[in-house]
């Protein structure tokens, strides 16, 4: 039986996969910050503390995107 | 930075080999000494010079100099240490914060000064050494506040959990603590700066190639990757300080999630 290739990828793969990587946390980055603006909005006087819950939440979602790029470096083309 | 676009009439993109660059002293010996380290050294010994110049000549109404460096610390004391800590463990665990706050904030920033063109952090041994750090520290604090068997006890058990899910939460919290925590550490510092330094380098890269190798017309996206890359610039000068000051808060959480009280 011959087999068809439908679609063929020359290059790193890894590239395709930092693109994915980037979906979710570009999502959590967005409500997370969308969040904390709204939350500022409402009550100004808390913008301090809701400031440096943002940053600690933003370096846990941020480090998702990170493995995806280093992934791609990691395992070889 | 620039090296990787040296005119052949190629387009060079830069590799993950920019960070291992060939020794320039003590080949083949456990001490080998290149480039990066050299840029370590060097951004170690401006940082140590710009505190002792601070020190000696501090005065009770600070200059200008005093002032920025005043700041700095200033910054670390109210908005990381008792931001998160509180007044009197923020006050105990300050060295510590502003240590790690200014290493991390000087070697990142060596990313951006020309000649220099590399991060001390974007190799692994930094990151891994100030993890190491904060790792230690955050787990014998909170031996010290709760002892062997209460810290486990606090950092493993989460309160107000049914007694059998804590077949699930052990195991996933027990790898938060003692694997997931430095180990993110260090990856997003590296990370931050490798990216950082590889999207320069692109952006640098390509405009050499487009301006000087690059036929007609294309030398015009020549000043479409110049721009990016100075704005890439600004953004990198950014992130140096956003990565140290989110390395130095995460340190300050982790060492209040072992010292604090049960709830």
């Amino acid at each position: 039986m011959d087999v068809t290739t439908l679609a063929e990828v020359t290059g790193n793969i890894g590239t395709v996969g930092y693109g994915l990587a980037a979906v979710g946390p570009g999502i959590g980055l967005g409500i997370l910050i969308g969040k904390t603006i709204e939350g500022m909005a409402r009550q100004p006087e808390v913008a301090g503390q809701l400031r440096t819950t943002m940053f600690i939440g933003i370096a846990f979602v941020e480090v998702l995107a990170l493995l995806g790029l280093v992934a791609g470096f990691i395992v070889p083309a | 930075m620039l090296l990787a676009a040296e005119g052949d009439g190629e387009f060079h993109a830069p590799t993950i080999a920019d960070f291992f660059p060939p020794a320039i002293l003590f080949e083949g010996t456990p001490f080998e000494f290149n480039r990066i380290m050299l840029v370590r050294v060097i951004m170690a010994a401006v940082l140590l010079l710009v505190f002792c110049l601070a020190a000696r000549r501090a005065t009770l109404v600070p200059g200008r100099f005093q002032n920025g460096v005043e700041m700095v610390l200033d910054f670390v004391r109210n908005s990381i240490a008792t931001e998160v800590l509180g007044q009197e463990n923020g006050r105990k665990y300050f060295k510590l914060l502003a240590t790690i706050f200014c290493t991390v904030l000087v070697m990142n920033i060596a990313a951006v000064i020309p000649f220099l063109n590399i991060a001390g952090t974007s190799v692994i041994g930094l990151p891994i050494v100030l993890a190491a750090w904060t790792y230690v520290m955050y787990l014998g604090a909170g031996v010290k506040a709760h002892g062997v068997g209460g810290f486990l006890k606090n950092s493993l058990l989460p309160p107000g959990v049914p007694k059998a899910l804590y077949i699930l939460l052990v195991p996933i919290e027990a790898l938060q603590v003692f694997v997931l925590r430095p180990a993110t550490l260090v990856i997003r510092l590296l990370a931050n700066m490798v990216a950082g330094h590889l999207m320069l380098a692109i952006c640098f890269a390509a405009t050499s190639f487009f301006l000087f190798d690059a036929s007609g017309a294309m030398k015009l996206f020549g000043a479409g990757t110049f721009v990016a890359g100075a704005a890439f610039f600004f953004f990198e000068i950014f992130v140096a300080a956003l990565q140290a000051y989110v390395f130095a808060i995460l340190t300050a959480v982790y060492l209040n999630m072992s010292v604090e009280a049960e709830h």
